[in-house]
């Protein structure tokens, strides 16, 4: 928060804005949440073929569509209102395109629960076995993003943004297996396909990990992550 | 600042008497406001250049009661944390304090409780997963209190919850394993109970066979044992502050004294003055000693192993250990760590691997809330990269207190 001493109507505005500001950041971590735990809970449903729990990440994900919309408002609210300047104005637009890269992370979880029926595991696929650990890559990128906005900690949000690289490198690979696999055993095509997008999807959600990591340093430093060294581009 | 004026307006009192012997009036006046100046001034700058340091050390008398408790604990007002004890700082961050509670604890479950509270009086604890480490499980009780305040306490339920996982895990993974070399044990022992091994020279190689599967059973036996020794601590984050450059040449001189033929390819690069790091001496030791044996294995003959330790990104060091052997195809890297994992099974069991050596290393760095990274080019080599936390200043201060835990 930008302080400047004297006058008591400042003082006052200040403080409102300071309120808001909490308000914000406590929606964007209550999203932030509920959309580590519809990936969780969209992988779990998947392992053990549990269509019932996999009907709820599917339900659940209109409460981080809503919070998006609350956090919209908020935002434009105190752009409006209070015209933030410098980081003040750079925390509020961060969380604004956070919310929106949240919603997203969530859209692939809810993506996953429902595939979680097409998916009969009775063909005994590789990928299978591997996914969950390809999401909790996946999942702990998110977590930690959500740690290092919480503390407004840059370094602690260029590690994230430095572990996509392995979550497209396990992509790949299961995108290799999934295909061999799928030439040798047709008649699975339809459900390896299911897995290869559950893969995408999850492949996805690191990317945007690493989108919330780049705003988390914006608004701590004011200037745009560096760009990183990055494998080559998951297909 | 300020203070520096009040000291200089007094010097100025003092050399006036000095040198020019001006009248005691003009001296006096000057002498008193200089210390006058001081003493307004001195309480006061010294109070600012405390407080803004950190919202942190908290007012002893408010606090006590929830600071003397071990459990974490917050009290938080509306929806704001308004005080944490030294236990839920460490677990959160005490950059929660003064935040909205649900940057503290994100899990819905938890949202949804705290922000129905007035309406439900007492309830059932609810189970959180995910805070301080993925596989940590925390029970949550809230109190209310008066005020719209309300008092989040956190119970650790880690260690039992992990305890009935672990079991099945090692008893799947080791079966199989540990059949293998068995097979093989009881089939030459038939063999040479035949009259058809006769011959002394085809004897002594179903001998040696036997030999070496018994000691491969052995050498997985132990990777198995301390693999679950090093998993039954993962929740307690190794405290002691250990030096990492003196443990890196002690087991560097270890492995040159071996009678290994690829022993004298070992090198060793240490940056100066690293701080020390928090963790468990013999754990580290074992984690280079397996590193280092994979570098010596699957790296080319005659190509140098070289062990680095130097600073790394934020508050970590990086101990890494590089090869110049055939590198690692990158579908296989993300599964490395697995139990058993291997990129060439055949290969692997012929140099003596049990597949758990990278698993181990994967543990030790976690139970030192570390980051284990593995960089590997086809055809060039393979670094690994460990980073390890900084031990706390206060250990880093007094570095005698090393030595082996």
């Amino acid at each position: 928060m930008t302080i400047s001493k004297g006058v008591t109507v400042t003082e006052h505005i200040l403080r409102a804005f300071d309120e808001e500001i909490v308000e914000l950041r406590g929606l964007i971590s209550e999203m932030g949440g509920r959309a580590e735990s519809a990936i969780d809970r969209a992988i779990d449903a998947l392992s053990r073929r549990d269509s019932g729990l996999a009907a709820s990440v599917v339900a659940d994900d209109k409460r981080i569509d809503e919070l998006e919309v609350a956090i919209e408002r908020l935002a434009v609210q105190m752009m409006t209102l209070r015209a933030p300047m410098a980081d003040d104005l750079r925390e509020t637009v961060a969380a604004l395109k956070i919310a929106g890269v949240i919603e997203r992370i969530g859209d692939y979880a809810k993506n996953i629960a429902k595939r979680v029926p097409q998916i009969s595991g009775s063909s005994k696929i590789e990928a299978l076995s591997v996914l969950p650990a390809m999401a909790q890559l996946a999942g702990d990128m998110l977590h930690d993003v959500l740690d290092a906005f919480a503390a407004r900690d840059w370094e602690a949000a260029m590690e994230v943004a430095d572990r996509d690289r392995a979550v497209d490198d396990f992509y790949n690979s299961i995108f290799r297996t999934l295909l061999t696999f799928m030439m040798e055993n047709p008649a699975t095509i339809g459900e390896a396909t299911h897995l290869l997008f559950i893969a995408k999807n999850l492949e996805r959600i690191g990317d945007h990990a690493t989108n919330v990591a780049e705003m988390v340093y914006f608004a701590a430093r004011g200037e745009y992550m560096p760009e990183r060294e990055r494998g080559h581009d998951a297909l | 600042m300020l203070r520096a004026i009040a000291v200089a307006v007094l010097a100025i009192g003092i050399i006036l008497v000095a040198l020019v012997e001006a009248p005691i009036p003009a001296v006096a006046l000057t002498a008193v406001t200089g210390v006058t100046i001081l003493l307004l001034l001195w309480p006061r700058s010294s109070r600012d250049s405390v407080a803004p340091s950190a919202p942190e050390p908290p007012m002893a008398d408010a606090r006590a009661p929830i600071e003397a408790i071990s459990d974490p604990l917050l009290i938080v007002a509306g929806s704001r944390v308004e005080q944490a004890n030294a236990a839920a700082r460490k677990l959160f961050g005490a950059h929660v304090v003064g935040e909205d509670v649900r940057v503290a604890i994100r899990h819905p479950a938890a949202t949804d409780r705290l922000a129905a509270r007035q309406a439900t009086a007492d309830q059932e604890p609810i189970e959180l997963a995910g805070i301080g480490g993925r596989d940590n499980r925390w029970q949550m009780h809230v109190a209310d209190l008066a005020g719209d305040r309300a008092l989040v306490h956190l119970v650790d339920r880690s260690e039992g919850h992990a305890a009935e996982r672990m079991r099945v895990d090692f008893v799947a993974n080791a079966s199989h394993e540990l059949r293998t070399p068995l097979a093989a044990i009881l089939g030459y022992v038939e063999t040479l109970d035949d009259d058809a091994a006769a011959e002394a020279g085809t004897r002594k190689r179903f001998l040696r066979i036997i030999r070496d599967e018994a000691w491969r059973m052995q050498r997985l036996v132990e990777d198995l044992m301390s693999l679950s020794r090093i998993e039954a601590e993962k929740f307690r984050a190794p405290e002691t502050a250990v030096d990492l450059a003196g443990l890196a040449k002690e087991v560097h001189a270890t492995i040159r004294d071996a009678a290994d033929p690829r022993s004298c390819d070992v090198a060793i690069a240490i940056d100066e003055g690293l701080p020390l790091v928090a963790g468990d001496r013999a754990q580290l030791s074992q984690l280079l000693h397996n590193l280092v044996g994979n570098a010596m294995k699957y790296g080319r003959p005659g190509t140098p192993v070289t062990i680095r330790a130097s600073r790394g990104p934020g508050a970590m060091v990086r101990l890494s250990v590089e090869d110049q052997g055939d590198g690692i195809a990158p579908e296989h890297l993300p599964r490395l760590t697995e139990r058993f994992y291997r990129v060439a099974p055949s290969r692997s069991r012929s140099l003596g691997g049990t597949g758990l050596g990278l698993a181990i290393v994967k543990h030790i760095v976690e139970r030192h809330r570390g980051r284990l990274d593995i960089r590997s080019t086809p055809g060039e080599g393979t670094i690994v990269n460990a980073l390890l936390p900084i031990a706390p200043l206060s250990s880093n201060r007094n570095a005698t207190v090393t030595g082996p835990a």
